[in-house]
């Protein structure tokens, strides 16, 4: 007897959604010093969320269904499913969560409100895998406010007047979005009843007459979610929000907020209109146009930044816009491309924050200007951030080769060449803002002393264990896809499936 | 106890009466106790209305008092619109009577009749949604206002005094109105029990009924504080010790719009002109912009959730136009919305007010830049009002967002895009006043001059409670909308 059998299918996601949100409220309860307490709790939570997930994969992968469904009212209902799409995204957020507490537990040592962040941390989390495995429109739109309003405290965490000023833009831009998009979600239900994500989409079923209101309602959708997507210009917010802490950038960037935002799209590209009827309707190619547009533009204004976090910043703007790409190009290998970057966009920008918090913490280092001989005296976290950079390039045995190879290809077939010259010169700016750090990490020598030591090196420590253990997992997650990518176990194998699953027909 | 709806009125009328015997500030328990059989029973009603198949129809509880059937005797009718207000009263009631006693106990300054007036107060509220005849409806109107104002007025103080007086000529001139518009319609129909009245009143009617129907309509805005009615309502409701400004802010108003409902469902469906209904939505439009934009210019605390409550009132009116020459779907749509978001602010709001009453209570004082850190004191109070901010917000998930959703549902499928506009930026607004509130409990709190004292629990929970019910609701609400039936 398997474990699904034993709990009930229906139940399962349920309990990955509940696996953080009870631990989280546990978690405001507890007085400040009870860090073991809560430390135990994080921990559990995180573990027990991956236990879950596992038995999901195994399941999903042998056609089971997880569903779970609640009627809010009549003709409403709160539906977590976990398909493959959903899968993809659970499992990539669940693991960087179990890394970023990690992460976050060494960075917040000491520091005041650990148990209001952590908290608010794990309902970040929880609305992330609500996000993942949301069934409808409805589903996705709860979870999606959910996440707004869980990480505007991490966001502001730290009670600056830079941080409240971040909090307030990142409200006004995203609760802006959400209602742009609460429009579009009505309008969609009005039409067709409930929208439940369904592959090849449900709006083809709405007649020719339809098509002009659908492309409105296509047009309210993505700008709700570009927003979270950081589609140029809807972006604004998201280099502000570099006041936060650098676990809570590391998520926002990683997995929890652009990429809800850039997962939304692909549900409402794929299952809710369905790529052949989006295709048909000519929605593709003003979206793949608004996602070069951002790719270029982000990557040109993180050439410009000096401060470390921020030139991270916009290049979030410009890889998380592969996926929109992808997603827009027509055909499956488009698809594969944008699909799989979802998690190498992931693991690659995760871990550079992680490295970016590392210098700030270990030395006060937050401006490229000061990165110097950094690579001596901070090895392994500057061998982990050029893995990340390599593969932000596209450098082969890294995540990134595979997505531009994906992509790149995708676009040829999909006849939109001009994509492909945008991916290269993507790439090539990538490489002119990224290189430039790793010669001055590696190759120059330290000029002054350190802005500000905070964490002294212990032997092959260079700083604190808990921060230096993460990137260095995410960095070999890194290689590790890239290396593994043909096997049945690589996020590449997972995303070839569901590509397999989106396109009804065979294409050509 | 066969029937529960006269208990309903005896009860806390009752507990009120012995309250006042007890002497100045006793009978909390005793109040307490009341509330909880009072929930018990208007539980009772809804679930017996909820359980009948024809719940839908329109069924309803008829009790006749003392035997006389309507007109001859007092009737009293309990349908589903009914049972779910009882059911909002009760459940808004009790956590408030847990939270009024410690509230008191270090805010002595109107204390002294608070249990008496506020169990007439419930005693109104629960006759008013009980009574099926309008001349009974303004006796339990005028005994609700003198409750009331004279909670308003317990306070104290000069300008709360000052709040009261205006409160009262307020909801004496609506009363008269109404009391005038009853007595138009006794001189054409002989009766005034408002079931037999919809059946009479099929257009087209005299000119004097329609008079009537104005009259009470003005009289009930008035009460209701549409805007630009609703100058009274912000220093009536921000200046009364928290408990009351909960009781009046979540019920109250609640009352009088449940009878323009009642009017509006049973007899002007058909009467109200279609500029009439316009006109409504956009005065309704207009407090929402109005009421937001003061709430956000307001220094108080309890000033800015008073305004707040102006805001809010104004979505409620967004009934009339939605539904006027509707199709019967859309028209349900809206019904239910509106339904829903009385019930979604009924219950945010005392959570609200309850929440800031208590750290005005604890900080001392209660202007909002010198909150900050607040919630590294008074965490769970913060929260509270975080979460009923999301209920006014109209996020998810929540019952005010189950409302919006309703509306907007109603406004896409008109293609009323105006109504759906209003929605979308009254809740952007909103937001825009809830956090500047919650920004302070992130704030720095070395920035801050204010000390916070710690609070009994008991101060913090049942605000929290109800804040919590506003969000569960968002999840489960099915039998609202089964008790609010069909308009």
């Amino acid at each position: 007897m398997t474990g699904s059998q034993l709990i009930g299918n229906q139940w399962l996601p349920l309990l990955v959604v509940a696996s953080s949100f009870v631990p989280g409220l546990f978690i405001f309860t507890l007085a400040e010093e009870r860090q073991a307490l809560r430390t135990s709790l994080n921990l559990l939570g995180a573990l027990i969320k991956l236990m879950f997930i596992g038995v999901m994969l195994g399941g999903v992968a042998a056609a089971q269904q997880y569903e779970f469904r609640h009627a809010v009212l009549p003709g409403l209902d709160l539906v977590l499913r976990a398909d493959a799409l959903a899968m993809l995204f659970v499992t990539l957020s669940a693991v960087l969560w179990l890394l970023t507490t990690l992460y976050a537990i060494g960075y917040l040592e000491g520091a005041p409100n650990r148990s209001r962040f952590f908290g608010f941390f794990s309902l970040c989390v929880t609305a992330t895998v609500g996000i993942a495995m949301a069934g409808n429109l409805f589903t996705f739109f709860l979870f999606y406010e959910m996440l707004t309003l869980s990480t505007y405290p991490l966001v502001v965490h730290r009670g600056t007047d830079k941080a409240m000023r971040a909090g307030t833009v990142y409200l006004a831009y995203t609760l802006t979005g959400g209602a742009v998009l609460l429009l579009g979600v009505v309008w969609l239900y009005r039409l067709l009843g409930q929208v439940e994500f369904v592959h090849g989409g449900v709006a083809s079923a709405l007649g020719p007459q339809y098509a002009p209101q659908l492309r409105v309602i296509f047009l309210l959708l993505i700008l709700g979610l570009g927003v979270k997507a950081a589609l140029v210009p809807l972006h604004g917010w998201l280099p502000r929000a570099m006041a936060a802490p650098a676990p809570v950038s590391a998520l926002l960037h990683a997995v929890a907020v652009v990429k809800a935002g850039a997962f939304g799209i692909v549900r409402v590209v794929y299952e809710v209109f369905g790529v052949e009827f989006a295709q048909s309707l000519g929605l593709l190619v003003p979206l793949a146009v608004a996602a070069c547009v951002t790719i270029l533009w982000g990557s040109l204004r993180a050439l410009s930044q000096e401060d470390l976090k921020r030139r991270l910043a916009f290049s979030t703007i410009s890889q998380v816009s592969y996926i929109v790409l992808g997603v827009a190009l027509f055909g499956p290998v488009g698809t594969i491309g944008g699909l799989v970057h979802l998690v190498h966009q992931g693991i690659m920008k995760i871990t550079m924050f992680f490295c970016a918090g590392n210098y700030a913490e270990t030395l006060g280092v937050h401006e490229v200007n000061e990165m110097n001989g950094v690579g001596r005296r901070m090895p392994l976290t500057t061998v982990a951030f050029s893995v990340a950079a390599f593969g932000m390039i596209g450098l082969p045995f890294t995540a990134g080769y595979v997505t531009k190879q994906y992509l790149s290809e995708g676009a040829e077939i999909a006849g939109a060449p001009w994509a492909a010259w945008v991916l290269l010169a993507s790439s090539l700016l990538n490489a002119a803002y990224f290189l430039p750090i790793l010669y001055r990490a590696w190759l120059r020598p330290q000029r002054r002393p350190w802005p500000h030591p905070g964490i002294p090196a212990r032997g092959w420590r260079e700083t604190s264990t808990l921060l230096l253990l993460p990137p260095l997992v995410s960095a070999l997650a890194v290689v590790l896809a890239a290396l593994l990518a043909d096997t049945g176990w690589s996020p590449l194998a997972w995303v070839k499936l569901i590509a397999a699953r989106e396109y009804l027909r065979p294409i050509r | 106890m066969t029937d529960p709806a006269p208990w309903l009125i005896l009860l806390p009328l009752g507990w009120a009466s012995i309250a006042f015997l007890l002497g100045p500030a006793r009978g909390a328990w005793l109040a307490a106790a009341g509330l909880a059989l009072g929930l018990v029973l208007s539980a009772q009603v809804a679930a017996q209305l909820a359980s009948q198949p024809a719940a839908q129809a329109g069924a309803a509880h008829l009790h006749a008092v003392g035997g006389w059937p309507a007109p001859l005797g007092i009737a009293l009718r309990a349908d589903g619109l009914a049972a779910l207000m009882l059911l909002l009263t009760h459940a808004v009631a009790l956590p408030l009577a847990l939270y009024a006693r410690p509230y008191f106990a270090r805010h002595p300054e109107g204390q002294r009749y608070f249990w008496p007036l506020a169990g007439y107060l419930v005693a109104a509220l629960d006759a008013l949604f009980l009574s099926a005849d309008l001349f009974n409806v303004y006796v339990t109107l005028e005994l609700l206002g003198l409750a009331a104002v004279g909670l308003v007025a317990s306070a104290g103080s000069a300008p709360s005094l000052k709040a009261a007086l205006r409160y009262l000529f307020v909801t004496l001139l609506g009363s008269s109105a109404y009391l005038l518009g009853v007595a138009l319609l006794y001189g054409v129909y002989g009766h005034v029990a408002l079931p037999l009245l919809a059946v009479q009143m099929t257009p087209p009617v005299a000119p004097a009924a329609q008079w009537a129907l104005a009259l009470m309509l003005g009289g009930l805005l008035l009460k209701t504080a549409l805007f630009p009615f609703s100058f009274w309502l912000p220093p009536a409701h921000g200046g009364a010790p928290a408990p009351v400004s909960a009781l009046l802010s979540a019920l109250v108003i609640k009352a009088t719009f449940y009878l323009i409902l009642r009017l509006w469902a049973s007899l002007g469906h058909q009467l109200m002109p279609p500029a009439l209904a316009q006109l409504l939505g956009l005065l309704g439009g207009a407090a929402v912009v109005w009421g937001s934009v003061q709430a956000l210019r307001q220094v108080r605390l309890k000033m800015l959730v008073a305004y707040s409550t102006v805001a809010q009132i104004g979505y409620l009116f967004l009934l009339f136009p939605l539904a006027a020459r509707a199709a019967p779907a859309v028209a349900l749509s809206a019904w239910q919305g509106v339904l829903m978001q009385a019930v979604a602010h009924g219950l945010a709001k005392a959570a609200m007010f309850a929440a800031a009453g208590a750290m005005a209570i604890s900080a001392g004082h209660d202007t909002i830049a010198r909150l900050g850190g607040v919630s590294a004191r008074l965490p769970l109070s913060a929260f509270t009002f975080g979460l009923a901010g999301i209920t006014l917000m109209g996020l998810p998930p929540s019952a005010g967002f189950l409302a919006k959703w309703l509306l907007l549902d109603a406004a896409a499928d008109s293609g009323r895009w105006f109504w759906a506009a209003l929605l979308l930026a009254g809740g952007l607004l909103a937001a825009a006043y809830v956090f500047k509130v919650l920004r302070q409990a992130f704030v720095r709190a070395e920035e801050s001059d204010t000390s916070f004292e710690a609070l009994s629990p008991m101060l913090q929970w049942p605000p929290m409670l109800l804040a919590a019910a506003s969000l569960a609701l968002g999840l489960h609400a099915g039998f609202v909308l089964l008790l609010a039936g069909t308009p």
